[in-house]
């Protein structure tokens, strides 16, 4: 029977292919991925007030998503890798285009128009940014020396340096997380990450300075949301309400009424798990939660398996990127903390970081479906 | 061989340090979800029955309190914008199930203009679900009117509400400008959250260049309404229903923190006075203290109501303003620009004293025109006139053009140019509110920077002539021209015209006064340059030929000034002006200015009148009126002249 044919891995490095075609499909990833964008569904089509044309538009998402991510999953990660400087470059050359292109237009710039679709150079570098950091230890001997350290620090400060200014705050501090996650796993030393981690809080009053007011306020409101409930706090207070109220098994299906009341803000983007928690409750967050720890358990195991530098590294900071995402999401949310406009990956609404994020498990695929067999 | 230097990728090595820290970092990751899955629980386990109780049957709202905008006064205490009770027609959008069909019913009623139709749809639904926005203004009628149907508008009530009063309208409407509804384009300036239930904020003047000192901050208090919106709970109305309140726990009201009061320079009575000295002629008055830079008088005519900004102006009545002739929603004070004609000559003197491009003493027979030598143009003294034998001070006295001619010539346009820029001419003058043109006081460097052609940069000497006398490219604002009237003055000292003097704090009552700041002094001319200019414009108000001794007859402190007009026509080479043949608006606009008392300068003042001929006939006489108001007001007793 045809089924059978798709093995699944045993530890030893099982290959998933589809023996008629030769197609690399890693199948814990997809039905993974396939049942926490299913979950995403049902309750996306309730946060949108049970439109199901926008929900449409969602699937359309997913399924550019789906293939980007079988298409990664068939190239090499050889030519990932030899492709890895070019993909970067062009993206820091897209990132300096949006920028000039807003100088003309007076303006905050960040989508690039292509005339039949546009999209954000800023999210290249969600992937490119680590890739880079990964091909630029590939030849070199781990844990890397201090000089290394800085030319990858470079790499990842650069692009976001760029996003920063655009200004998109959020993004450039995904794009610092993924690489610098790459540079975590690639073994930084304890001692190089003990300064940097003092320094950065010495250099939180540098960073307050240079902040936007209503940054500032952000955090303000973070720290005491009742000081501000007209404002930034009422995100807080009425997310927590929604949790709150969802109890142990929530409130059911579409009868969530901090969302559908419209007492929840951006009930379908950044606050879905919000939603969630109100009409599912703490049982229904907790399949999400053990879903995506699936997910990022099967990252790392592919980390684990990997063959050389490049795949290692690669798939070390996509997996725990991914989980960062997550917990920023969910943290927020739930008033962990302050509010940062990063979407639930694979859930929330939005089209761009869904064929991002598609993209990355698409790599991961790969990096697992391409190992040699022969033991070392 | 040293092994530690060696470059060979150790895999095993490799792969352990890289396994590690896989394992660490997954580690990371249970402990961070086992932080968020404990957030959850507490949240939705632990302080459940709080959050249901908050969520279930009964929600809450927030009701924004709007804080009390501060109040205007003049530098005496008079109250020039004021706060009056005023009745509100506003929507809730979350409540309401049509706005566009209920906007329509209200239409039919007569209580909003159906012209603001899609402005006040999109203003409601640029707002969160639960605010109040203002739709319009109601008379005592209209709210009765609406009172006996508002069972028919749910999400429509009447409210009471402050609307800012001017209690002297049109008098004080450019000095202080007024407040009007927020806009969409307001919304993006200010935060949102602080005008939840403010409706009004400055849109000109002072009332938009201090709205951070005047608004304040909102308060706001909890309710706890039913789903039809009807409020179940209010804490700060029925405080014995603690069961309730404990569901709240945590959020409390607030009240509001009214705007702080501001005190401005102006005085009401010059202020007044210079209004109704220039009655219905369009045209413009700026008075200033010199010791100080504090602007007494800001007037600029015609003039509009301000509070029908304030209460909410109707479409058409806002097109007829701004389409009429006259425009009266021009500030001319700040931003009219006109050539200044023979002011600037006190000016011009004393650069000419300071670079010694002439003998004050020698004397130049003025025919009544003047060509260059070797060419054909005439320059003619202003309107016609010939002053014969003139030298520097009669020149001043008689404001004799071709003597300036000669002048501007023999000093070079660099000279004349630097000299009229050291006052402030062709640089805003730093006003604190804001919305000031800055005018030009042409060079050839000016002419290089602003024409594009290679032959429009060329500078010819009769600019030059043009310019010794204010005439060709110069504009000047007549805010410009009391400032650098008041530095004049000082002699050379000079302070940035400014209306704000101090603020009082709304709760405690008490005034803070700013100091008035200082510009960097006019350098170069020695004191009996000074004296000079000062004996000439004396002159010009007080000895027989001097062009505004009829204006200034009888007065009883001594004053400097100088008469100007400014040409909006000109006249052809053989022809000759006379005013009843050139249409209305095309005649001269006549200047005056003057400080006084001549020895310790009080007051600064600058007037225009818009084509009313010659400043000798149409400003002088405004100006002498308001130098009256100011010396009674101050109880001034000058000795006899």
């Amino acid at each position: 029977m045809s089924l059978a044919s798709l093995e699944w891995g045993s530890v030893g490095g099982g290959r998933r292919r589809l023996p008629f075609s030769g197609l690399v499909i890693d199948v814990p990833l997809l039905a993974l991925l396939l049942m926490i964008v299913g979950l995403g569904f049902v309750v996306l089509y309730s946060a949108l007030g049970a439109d199901a044309g926008l929900l449409m538009r969602q699937g359309l998402r997913f399924a550019a998503g789906l293939v980007a991510f079988f298409v990664l999953s068939q190239v090499p990660p050889r030519y990932l890798r030899i492709f890895t400087p070019w993909v970067f470059f062009a993206g820091l050359g897209l990132l300096l285009v949006v920028m000039v292109e807003g100088e003309i237009a007076k303006g905050g710039q960040r989508w690039l128009d292509l005339g039949f679709v546009r999209f954000q150079p800023s999210e290249i570098m969600k992937l490119a940014a680590p890739m880079m950091v990964a091909w630029f230890m590939h030849d070199r001997r781990l844990p890397p020396t201090f000089l290394q350290t800085i030319v990858m620090v470079l790499i990842v400060l650069v692009p976001a340096g760029l996003i920063a200014q655009q200004p998109d705050l959020g993004t450039a501090l995904l794009v610092i997380a993924a690489g610098g996650l790459t540079i975590l796993v690639a073994g930084l030393s304890i001692r190089i990450m003990l300064t940097v981690g003092v320094l950065g809080l010495c250099a939180l009053p540098l960073v307050w300075m240079f902040m936007h007011d209503y940054q500032r306020n952000r955090i303000f409101t973070f720290l005491n949301p009742e000081s501000d409930p007209l404002g930034t706090g009422y995100n807080t207070i009425q997310a927590e309400i929604a949790l709150g109220s969802g109890g142990m098994f929530g409130k059911g299906w579409l009868n969530g009424t901090q969302a559908h009341l419209e007492f929840l803000p951006e009930r379908s983007t950044d606050f879905i798990f919000a939603v969630m928690g109100e009409e599912f409750g703490l049982l229904g967050l907790l399949l999400l939660i053990v879903l995506y720890l699936a997910l990022v358990g099967r990252g790392l195991w592919i980390a684990a398996e990997a063959q050389d530098t490049f795949t290692r590294l690669l798939a070390g900071a996509l997996s725990l990127t991914f989980f960062f995402y997550v917990f920023v999401n969910a943290g927020m949310v739930s008033g962990l903390l302050p509010i940062v406009g990063v979407p639930l990956p694979l859930v929330s609404a939005g089209g761009t970081s869904m064929v991002t994020l598609m993209a990355g498990f698409g790599m991961l695929a790969s990096i697992h479906g391409h190992r040699k067999l022969m033991a070392p | 061989m040293a092994g530690p230097s060696t470059q060979i990728k150790d895999h095993w090595q490799e792969q352990r340090l890289f396994l590690s820290r896989v394992i660490a970092a997954g580690v990371v990751v249970l402990l961070l979800t086992a932080l968020l899955v404990t957030r959850l629980v507490v949240l939705q386990v632990v302080n459940y029955e709080r959050f249901a109780e908050l969520s279930r049957g009964n929600r809450f709202r927030i009701e924004p309190q709007p804080p009390t905008r501060g109040l205007i006064f003049d530098r005496n205490g008079l109250v020039i914008a004021d706060n009056t009770p005023n009745w509100e027609l506003v929507a809730v959008a979350e409540e309401i199930e049509s706005l566009d069909a209920t906007l329509k019913a209200l239409e039919q009623l007569e209580l909003v203009d159906p012209s603001e139709h899609t402005v006040l749809r999109d203003l409601v639904r640029s707002h969160r679900g639960f605010e109040r926005v203002k739709l319009s203004n109601l008379t005592e009628a209209q709210a009765a009117t609406f009172a006996v149907r508002r069972h028919r508008f749910p999400g429509v009530d009447i409210q009471e509400a402050l609307v800012r009063y001017y209690p002297f309208g049109e008098a004080s409407a450019h000095a202080i400008g007024y407040v009007g509804s927020i806009s969409l384009a307001d919304l993006e300036r200010i935060d949102r959250s602080d005008y939840a239930a403010t409706s009004q904020i400055g849109k000109q003047g002072v009332e938009r260049a201090y709205e951070t000192i005047l608004h304040g901050h909102v308060g706001y208090r909890q309710q706890v309404v039913n789903a039809q919106g009807r409020v179940l709970f209010d804490p700060t109305v029925d405080s014995h229903a603690d069961n309730v309140a404990n569901f709240i726990g945590g959020i409390e009201s607030k009240a509001p923190v009214q705007g702080n009061n501001i005190v401005l320079s102006l005085d009401m009575r010059i202020q007044l006075a210079a209004q109704e000295a220039l009655g219905d002629s369009r045209g413009a008055l700026v008075a200033i203290d010199p010791r100080t830079g504090d602007v007494l008088a800001l007037v600029s005519t015609p003039s509009f109501d301000p509070n029908s900004f304030a209460t909410g102006i109707s479409r058409a009545d806002y097109v007829a303003l701004n389409t009429d002739l006259d425009k009266p929603l021009l500030n001319r004070a700040l931003s009219g620009l006109y050539p200044p004609g023979s002011t600037v000559k006190p000016y011009i003197a004393l650069a000419a004293l300071q670079h010694e491009s002439i003998d004050p003493a020698r004397e130049l027979y003025c025919p009544g025109e003047y060509h260059i030598p070797g060419q054909t143009h005439k320059y003619r003294e202003g309107r016609g006139g010939v002053h014969g034998s003139t030298n520097l001070h009669t020149a001043i006295v008689r404001s004799c053009d071709v003597y300036f001619y000669q002048l501007a010539l023999a000093m070079g346009i660099d000279d004349v140019a630097n000299g009229l820029k050291a006052f402030g001419f062709g640089a805003p003058t730093g006003l604190d509110i804001g919305g000031e043109k800055a005018g030009i006081v042409p060079s050839p460097e000016w002419k290089k920077r602003n024409y594009a052609r290679r032959e429009d940069q060329i500078w010819f000497p009769g600019e030059t002539i043009n310019t010794g006398v204010g005439q060709g490219y110069m504009l000047v604002t007549p805010l410009q021209a009391a400032h650098s009237e008041a530095t004049l003055a000082m002699r050379g000292v000079g302070h940035p015209p400014r209306l704000l003097i101090g603020v009082e704090d709304a709760v405690t009552r008490k005034v803070t006064y700013n100091e008035p700041t200082t510009l960097p002094p006019v350098e170069g001319p020695a004191p009996e340059h000074w004296d000079f200019v000062r004996d000439a414009m004396v002159g010009v108000t007080s000895e027989a030929h001097g062009t505004a001794v009829a204006a200034m007859k009888g007065v009883t402190y001594k004053v400097a000034g100088k008469t100007g007009t400014a040409q909006v026509f000109t006249v052809g080479q053989d022809e000759k002006y006379r005013e009843a043949d050139v249409d209305e608006r095309l005649r001269d606009h006549g200047w005056f200015v003057a400080y006084a008392p001549a020895d310790a300068p009080r007051i600064a003042i600058a007037a225009i009148v818009e084509n009313a001929g010659g400043g000798a006939r149409s400003a002088a006489p405004v100006v002498r009126k308001v130098l009256d108001a100011y010396f009674k007001a101050e109880g001034y007793v000058a000795r006899e002249p």
